[in-house]
């Protein structure tokens, strides 16, 4: 039903640091996080998230970026290209035509029907499209698109154009399974990894579990395709969380 | 709306809960007439089952009269009797189409919770905790049956409730049991459990063909039952070693095929059953499979072991070395509902089967905490409860 496969690949070298130093910032950062939340009062919390940057340090090997990230207005290709860029791999299988499915995902202003955190597609024409997603308080995170590679029923390319708020691109395959009974839908999709504020934005939209994501999108896709609806034990309004 | 809800281990309230609403192009709502409590309702009230919450709405064994149905429901009238499956499925995806209905792709809105269990999700269920999907379950006035266009099966008015009612679970259950033992003529088969789905997988065994059926229980008006009324020959193992005796009774060679229609919560007098009783009080096991090991040792070569009963979780000290070295096929898994309801209903409408002879206890929805542990106990001879709604039980 599916194929997982998400690569998070090492943080690009000019901006990383060694294993020591890293390890160091990372236990520094623990014994100051562990030592003001002990405190249990303000001044000890403030103590402890003062100590988030080194520790993301430790972790990441980078200061976390303020203010405005200049590589989301950069070329898509050059944000996502080589290591950089979280991939995604998540494939469903559907017993519907694949001309079907294609139509359907052709049609870009359907995908907020199945993927959540989308609150519309619009369609300007010439494969360009404008994606307006839920945003962290009620606010949207914008970008448009262009689809750079298409083949009728078998393969849709897309990557954001500069100037949006996100840097994203992907691709949906589309083949036929099982002797041609079965279509299979596979999305490779590549955002920049969380950091500065495109990567706050990215992370509200898409989890922090992203390919858990896109494989209930897939999910979701598939009850909508073959079922006409999505299952629900309640009323949505009132179902309860369950974590 | 009056429902039994679950409120913690061995704690079930009948409570007003909100009436169920159409959510669903495909749904309907169903005035229940009659519903049950089923033994795997008590691996619930035992607390076997996780992600149960307060005030969950239980139960899985209903019939009723629509009383609403969704816009693309074309199946469905308001005014149709039907009994209700267990089991949930679209009836579209892959499984469906190829019968395979109790793994049905699209029906569980919490897959995500028993893939990271099972690998995969099957079906939802109607209540069987927050991970079978978490719908509102059929001990209650009111349900709503998701993909009513594909599950519920219309009655005949010749036919009672009490005829009919089980078709929503342990009939095909039984059925399903006896059916994955291919059984081949001149077959004898063992039955562990001679609880409602052990009866009728012994019923069942006997319409398949089987020559002999014997039936394993310690429950004396349980044994009398299968004797008297599916004429089983019936062994009580806290009187005989069951796996000497079934040797013996065929020749040494083993029962052709065995049916373990008790699951999770086996009961047994041998050291391998005192130790599964240790380890799960202490939560260092999920399951005590006792009856299970003792079906696999006891099969002949070659033999099939059927599984209806319910397993949750990692078994412990499971014979699979035996199994393996005796070419065993195991057979299991929820039941493919939707595939034998039809047929059965054929079978009770001929008469073949009249499936209320289980039923020990008539009773109101008001008495269900009561009945809960008369049934988990097994006082008073108590082997099904059907609970009328109405309150004319």
């Amino acid at each position: 039903m599916r194929n997982l496969q998400t690569t998070v690949p090492p943080t690009a070298h000019r901006a990383s640091i060694g294993a020591l130093e890293r390890v160091a910032a990372l236990t520094t950062a623990t014994a100051v996080v562990a030592y003001g939340l002990s405190r249990r009062n303000l001044p000890g919390v403030c103590l402890a998230a003062a100590a988030t940057p080194l520790a993301y340090r430790g972790l990441s090997g980078e200061w976390p970026r303020v203010g405005h990230d200049h590589s989301s207005r950069g070329i898509t290709r050059a944000a996502l290209g080589g290591r950089r860029g979280v991939h995604v791999r998540e494939s469903i299988r559907l017993e519907k035509p694949i001309d079907e499915v294609y139509r359907f995902w052709r049609n870009l202003e359907n995908l907020p029907q199945f993927m959540n955190y989308l609150d519309a597609v619009i369609d300007l024409g010439n494969g360009r499209s404008r994606w307006v997603a839920k945003g962290p308080a009620g606010t949207h995170v914008k970008w448009e698109a262009e689809i750079i590679n298409e083949v009728e029923n078998q393969v849709i390319g897309w990557q954001s154009l500069p100037g949006g708020d996100v840097t994203t691109a992907g691709s949906v395959n589309f083949d036929t399974a099982r002797r041609g009974r079965s279509t299979q839908v596979s999305v490779h999709f590549q955002y920049t990894p969380p950091a500065g504020r495109a990567g706050a934005l990215i992370a509200t939209v898409f989890g922090r579990e992203p390919s858990q994501t896109v494989r209930e999108d897939l999910r979701r896709l598939k009850q909508l395709l073959e079922a006409g609806e999505f299952p629900h034990a309640t009323s949505p309004d009132e179902t309860r969380k369950l974590r | 709306m009056r429902a039994v809800c679950y409120h913690g281990k061995e704690d079930v309230r009948v409570e007003t809960v909100p009436d169920p609403k159409i959510l669903n192009p495909r749904d309907a709502i169903v005035k229940i007439t009659a519903t049950a409590i089923c033994g795997s309702d008590l691996h619930i009230y035992d607390g076997y089952i996780p992600t149960m919450e307060k005030g969950d709405v239980l139960g899985h064994e209903f019939m009723g009269e629509v009383v609403e149905v969704g816009r693309d429901n074309n199946k469905l009238r308001v005014g149709d009797r039907v009994v209700v499956p267990f089991t949930i499925a679209c009836g579209n995806c892959f499984f469906c189409k190829e019968q395979l209905w109790s793994l049905c792709d699209n029906s569980n809105p919490n897959a995500w919770m028993l893939e990271k269990i099972t690998g995969f999700s099957g079906s939802a269920l109607f209540w069987y905790s927050h991970m079978y999907g978490g719908y509102p379950g059929g001990q209650a006035e009111y349900a709503r049956v998701p993909f009513a266009d594909v599950g519920p099966l219309r009655v005949p008015t010749s036919l009672s409730d009490e005829q009919v009612l089980f078709l929503s679970d342990i009939l095909p259950t039984g059925y399903m049991a006896a059916e994955n033992c291919h059984i081949q003529p001149g077959d004898t088969v063992a039955v562990w459990g001679c609880g409602p789905v052990g009866q009728f997988a012994i019923q069942s065994a006997f319409l398949l063909g089987a020559e002999r059926v014997i039936a394993i229980d310690r429950v004396p008006e349980r044994l009398a039952l299968a004797a008297a009324h599916s004429r089983a020959e019936v062994l009580n193992y806290s009187d005989v070693d069951v796996a000497e005796t079934l040797r013996a009774m065929t020749g040494g060679q083993g029962p052709d095929a065995c049916i373990d229609a008790v699951g999770l919560e086996a009961h047994g007098t041998t050291l391998d059953a005192w130790y599964d009783v240790a380890k799960t009080s202490m939560y260092m096991a999920t399951d005590r499979t006792h009856a299970l090991r003792q079906a696999i040792s006891c099969c002949r070569k070659g033999g099939t072991v059927s599984i209806p009963g319910v397993y949750g979780g990692l078994l412990d000290k499971f014979p699979l070395g035996a199994a393996f070295a005796k070419g065993l096929t195991l057979k299991m898994g929820q039941t493919h509902m939707h595939r034998y309801m039809p047929g059965l209903l054929d079978r009770i409408e001929r008469g073949e089967i009249d499936p209320s002879f289980i039923i020990t206890h008539r009773v109101t929805l008001d008495d269900a905490p009561k009945m809960y542990r008369v049934f988990r106990d097994k006082r008073d001879a108590c082997i099904k409860v059907v609970m009328k709604p109405d309150g004319r039980a």
